[in-house]
């Protein structure tokens, strides 16, 4: 701990000095500083113009919204007095109205009122079409937000909406003050540099220093809402360095409290944490690792029509060719060799909350070449003389791509052995992330256009309602060069029946039904093998020993509750 | 020489407005993306609509021409601005701004500069500091034990990678001896002899990796150059004119030897400016090479333009410099 | 001055007194030996211990060097021996082969530099333009627009090996190029070459047998560190995803993932690092044998 208190800040330091002279066990600031780290560095505490994680965690220490998710996803009321619901009559029968009632007596850092008209200008400041608000997703079919009065907003949608809780809930969209705001709407949002880095909030501390992409340097907020909390005077955000290196600070060498996102190979995990200066910590929300199959042709040769349904794909539009590449799969052992205690085997591609989890397809946990092989010798693929299938001068030779990482590198090494075992040729290639999950329309290499035979990514929803997520998979959201790529049904998959349930789903209010018919798609995409799923991953985190109070939260900000820690 | 000095200023514009065009053609083209880092969360949609809002909609000539204006016009006018506190029109110009964090990339650049001159440009001068004597005196007792280790020493440093040297030392020093931080505190403000301390304990793990890698180089170049002169007539004669042996090596071998050096310094100082990518990134030095690299990752196509140009003028400008020192190190060596 | 193939003699030719002269260095002798076995090994030694490299076997994952596994296995059971075999053909590839262009393009440009005053200017603007480039995004660009078309013509492995050989050397012959420019320009003003001007020797022939041999010693250098930065930036390339295929072991690749693992499985790090070195060093010695033998004041001692 001796560099950690030479890491203080002087501020930090008095601070301390002063609450340990005063004696009080309860008072705000007792416990002197907290060093957190996120290797990859916020650059913005304007949640609205970047979405990246990094940046809204920072955010949700100084900027709240109306309601927030804990650590079991449940809704807890933050800035409103309570969640509305249809029982308690804020939500309108109809389902087109959320009405949502302020806590009294809120004060923003800087001692003025929240008012309502904070949360409609907030929400006036992301729907502006010039501001390029990245949370715009949070506010799709919002027709109006208004005042009731001082404490009262009423949100208007343009359909029913059975889940209303996409506005002002969760660390994407808290509330911004309209005084500090005013000025940086539509295309000035992005010139107010200073709101930007400094955004007035109602959160447990405020910023006093902000080095972009670097360190963000925090003292608790003077007119926070319970007198008793923070327990931190001061809180330094460092960003920088590599994931081993984030463990290596909290676990290894104890100059850092808490260290973010730690997704290196479990068995270094275990090593640093033997040293016994921290615990690592994992929660699990809905992240699946999964493989993407390519329900059409990906050959260059076919011009503008590679990746379209135009041309089903030769052989993996044979459904007993694509159940056969899963059940090759030792999805534990992937476990085991990526991710440890931050990950469980999974056969859904919905996994959670555990409410829409299925357990019809749960076969897919144990590994069976012999039946992969049977199933394949069965339908005519048989082996050449170079040990690879073929059927009608087909060859199944796969072209397997991914985003450059560590972890997913050794599942392409090892995914490609057990495939070689069923005869199954596999090429393996891997594209630097930004490039892979950029949008850029001249790159052939994003996941969207898909230019391979399978592909390997991860991907979850915010919040709890996996709505939109189950979406993903309708004929409607298919990329191809008519819609500029954008979609994310990246297996071109399209039936029906499916399309059938997502209409369903967007109509139903009652959440057991809607848990019925998300499992019915998750289902259907399974049992089709058109998403292969291997992993549920949760997130990773280490906490110092002397740290109190964390409590990992995988459906919201990971610092969700810094109000409440302490130490020990 | 003057002359040459001049034109040479002058011919310096037209190329570096090329070089710029250049850069930012190769980032347009470049097929990372500045939503690529976003989650997946956020639909396809918005992500083309934030893309919409930086400008990426338009030509690419015309934004390359926005950036032109923005940093050749309005940066500079800003500038004078801030020193002079006045205000030049009505002081509301658009400033080159980084996508990222939305704000003025040469404020980025001024708020990293400290630590990255500190870090990387005291390692410069550890090694040039180390290198010079180890390259003159394994030169001039060639093949003895000092040079043979000198080679060693040097090889190793150039041939194992400052990813690996580092994370050694951290293990070695901050895991295992807790004698230094692995995490390189940029907010930290000499004040006393206490702080003064921990600045140096903080520098001395990147400093000395990146010193042993600079010197490594530096001193293979030195030797070579010293061995080519040590065998010149001019040598014998001033032995033979009874020197004094620490005058012959010291002011005439050396000064001849020195061109080579100066090329490598000289192509070296820019790159000081640049940061040093790896290291920085494991001692989470955050400087000007951890910017430019955030900035790459994100395509964050101002940041990276405008950081990449400030090298590039650097570049040009300290190879005029080694010309010139060429002229004053030779005197026969003539322009003109 | 190093007109030395008139020295006719006892019949002896250029070539033999190099050699003689080559012989007498130990270092060279020592770094020529090492270098001759690596190159051995690497390519005939995986035929001898003819364990596949990318045969996963999880469960004997993260060992230390045993009977069964030489140098031990990485985080998949793979053998680090086969690897270090097997990946030594592609670094010393790599490094030989992009070494030689870098070269070549470097030496080229700087002779032409700064002998002939008209192609000074605009050869040093463009390696000035070279330096400034933003190398990261030109990676990106050259494999977009390549990558797929050299993989088509070639196959993923030969492809890909073309395009890192010449991306490296495209990318680092800058530093020669200048360095050898700023010799030129001191050594074309000395006596000899006005000597040998004076008596109408073509400027090829200037180039080549005055000017050349005098700076050859920045060019051996520039050789052994162009080895050493050709392995190694080959290893940042696959961590940017743009090197080979993530299951063809390089040494550069084995260091870098080995480098976490540093201490819970030392030989990965120190095997694949070893290689390097050695193979740095050994260069760099061949390098001093040669310039020492190359160079007719040290051979007629």
């Amino acid at each position: 701990m001796k560099i950690t208190n030479l890491l203080m800040t002087a501020a930090g330091a008095s601070l301390l000095a002063s609450t340990a002279m005063a004696g009080s066990h309860e008072a705000r600031g007792r416990d002197g500083h907290v060093n957190l780290i996120y290797w990859q560095a916020a650059s913005i505490m304007n949640p609205y113009l970047s979405g990246g994680t990094k940046d809204t965690n920072a955010a949700s220490m100084v900027v709240e919204p109306l309601a927030r998710y804990d650590e079991n996803g449940n809704m807890v009321a933050y800035l409103a007095e309570e969640i509305p619901t249809v029982a308690n009559g804020g939500v309108s029968e109809d389902l087109t109205t959320i009405t949502w009632k302020l806590k009294a007596g809120l004060k923003w850092s800087d001692g003025s009122a929240v008012t309502a008209s904070d949360v409609v200008f907030t929400g006036g400041y992301c729907m502006d079409p010039d501001g390029g608000c990245q949370q715009i997703g949070q506010f799709s079919d919002v027709t109006n937000i208004e005042a009731l009065d001082d404490v009262t907003v009423k949100i208007t949608f343009g359909v029913p909406k059975p889940f209303p809780y996409g506005p002002f809930v969760g660390q994407e969209t808290p509330i911004l003050q309209e005084a500090q705001f005013a000025d940086c709407t539509g295309v000035a949002a992005p010139t107010c540099t200073d709101a930007n880095f400094g955004p007035i909030g109602t959160g447990p501390f405020v910023v006093t220093d902000f080095r972009a992409n670097d360190t963000i340097s925090l003292e608790a907020n003077d007119n926070y809402r319970d007198a008793t909390k923070p327990a931190f005077a001061s809180v330094t955000f460092k960003g920088g360095g590599d994931a081993a290196a984030a463990a290596r600070s909290v676990l290894e060498t104890g100059e850092f409290d808490y260290a973010w996102n730690l997704q290196i190979a479990p068995e270094i995990l275990v090593q640093m944490e033997s040293k016994g200066m921290g615990t690592v910590l994992s929660s699990f929300g809905p992240l699946v690792e999964r493989i993407m199959v390519n329900m059409t042709d990906p050959s260059a040769s076919l011009g503008d029509e590679r990746s379209t349904v135009a041309h089903a794909h030769p052989f993996l539009s044979d459904i007993n060719v694509r159940k056969a590449l899963s059940l090759a799969i030792d999805r534990p052992l992937l476990v085991e060799v990526g991710y440890g205690k931050a990950g469980k085997p999974t056969c859904n591609v919905l996994p959670a909350p555990a409410i829409y989890n299925s357990t019809a397809n749960d076969a897919c946990q144990v590994q069976d070449i012999a039946a992969a092989n049977a199933l394949l010798d069965g339908a005519g693929w048989a082996r050449g003389s170079d040990g690879v299938r073929a059927k009608d001068g087909v060859r199944l030779s796969i072209l397997y791509q991914t985003s450059t990482n560590a972890v997913r590198q050794d599942f392409q090494a090892l995914i490609k052995q057990w495939w070689g075992e069923i005869g199954v040729e596999t090429e393996l290639k891997n594209i630097d992330g930004a490039v892979f999950f950029g949008g850029d329309q001249s790159s052939p290499d994003t996941f969207q256009k898909l230019f391979a035979d399978v592909e390997m990514y991860a991907n979850n929803f915010s919040g709890t309602d996996p709505e939109a997520y189950m979406g993903n998979w309708a004929c409607s959201n298919i990329p191809s060069p008519e819609n500029a790529w954008l979609g994310m049904n990246m297996p071109r998959h399209c039936s029906a029946e499916y399309d059938g349930l997502v209409a369903e789903m967007a109509e139903t209010a009652d959440i057991a039904t809607r848990a019925e018919l998300a499992m019915a798609m998750n289902d259907i995409l399974m049992q089709n093998y058109v998403i292969i799923p291997l992993v549920h991953r949760g997130n990773v985190s280490a906490s110092a020993n002397t740290l109190d109070g964390v409590a990992l939260n995988a459906w919201d900000s990971e610092l969700w509750n810094i109000a409440d820690w302490s130490r020990k | 020489m003057f002359n040459y000095t001049i034109r040479r200023l002058i011919f310096t514009i037209p190329t570096l407005l090329f070089i710029s065009f250049v850069i930012f053609f190769i980032l347009d083209t470049a097929p990372n993306d500045p939503t690529g880092n976003l989650p997946l969360t956020i639909p396809p949609e918005v992500r083309e609509k934030i893309r919409i809002s930086l400008g990426l909609d338009k030509p690419m000539f015309f934004r390359y021409l926005l950036w032109c204006q923005q940093f050749f016009v309005n940066e500079p006018l800003n500038m004078i601005e801030q020193w002079f506190n006045i205000t030049i029109g009505d002081g509301d110009r658009l400033r080159v701004q980084s996508w990222a964090t939305r704000s003025p990339v040469v404020d980025l650049v001024v708020e990293r500069m400290p630590q990255t001159l500190w870090v990387v440009g005291m390692s410069y001068v550890v090694g040039i500091i180390i290198a010079i004597p180890i390259g003159v005196i394994s030169a001039y007792k060639q093949y003895s034990w000092f040079d043979q280790i000198g080679t060693f020493i040097s090889m190793l440093g150039f041939s194992v990678p400052t990813f690996f040297t580092g994370l050694l030392m951290i293990v070695i020093f901050s895991v295992n001896l807790h004698w230094f931080p692995s995490i390189y505190d940029t907010t930290h403000k000499v004040t006393d002899w206490g702080s003064f301390v921990f600045q140096v304990k903080q520098m001395i793990m990147p400093v000395m990796v990146l010193a042993f890698f600079n010197a490594a180089q530096l001193s293979r170049f030195m030797r070579a150059s010293m061995l080519d002169n040590l065998q010149q007539d001019y040598v014998r004669t001033a032995r033979a004119k009874g020197l004094k042996e620490r005058v012959v090596v010291l002011t005439h071998v050396l000064r001849n030897s020195l061109i080579p050096v100066v090329t490598v310094i000289a192509l070296g100082v820019p790159q000081v400016f640049g940061g040093a990518i790896i290291t920085e990134q494991i001692f989470k030095v955050n400087g000007l090479g951890q910017l430019l690299i955030i900035g790459i990752q994100g395509a964050d196509i101002p940041l990276v333009q405008t950081l990449t140009f400030i090298f590039a003028v650097l570049i040009v400008l300290f190879n005029l410099i080694a010309d010139i020192l060429y002229g004053l190190l030779d005197p026969r060596i003539r322009y003109d | 001055m190093t007109d030395t193939t008139l020295n006719e003699g006892k019949g002896r030719t250029l070539w033999g007194d190099v050699w003689d002269q080559y012989k007498t260095h130990k270092g060279a002798l020592i770094g020529t030996g090492v270098f001759l076995f690596i190159l051995f090994a690497v390519f005939l030694g995986p035929y001898i211990y003819d364990v596949d490299p990318q045969y996963l076997n999880i469960r004997e994952k993260n060992q230390g060097p045993s009977l069964s596994h030489l140098l031990g296995t990485d985080q998949l059971g793979r053998d680090m021996l086969a690897q270090v075999l097997h990946g030594g053909r592609v670094s010393l590839a790599v490094g030989v082969i992009a070494m030689f262009i870098s070269l070549l393009v470097g030496t080229l440009v700087g002779l032409l530099a700064g002998y002939f005053k008209k192609l000074d200017g605009p050869l040093m603007r463009l390696t000035d333009l070279f330096l400034a480039l933003p190398l990261l995004p030109l990676l990106l660009v050259i494999i977009m627009l390549f990558r797929d078309t050299l993989r088509g013509m070639f196959g993923p492995e030969t492809g890909i090996f073309i395009l890192i050989v010449f991306i490296i050397g495209a990318t680092s012959w800058m530093h020669t190029a200048r360095i050898v420019r700023g010799d030129v320009l001191a050594q074309k003003e000395r006596e000899f070459v006005l000597a040998a001007k004076s008596i109408g020797t073509p400027d090829r022939r200037v180039i080549l047998r005055h000017i050349l041999p005098n700076v050859l010693s920045p060019i051996m250098v520039s050789a052994t560190l162009g080895v050493a930065n050709a392995i190694i930036t080959e290893s940042a390339l696959s961590f940017l995803g743009l090197g080979f295929p993530s299951d063809f072991p390089t040494w550069g690749r084995l260091l870098f993932d080995g480098a976490n693992y540093m201490s819970l499985t030392p030989a990965r790090v120190v095997w694949p690092g070893l290689a390097i070195s050695l193979t740095v060093l050994s260069v760099n010695f061949i390098g001093d044998g040669l310039r020492d033998a190359l160079d007719p004041r040290i051979r007629g001692r």
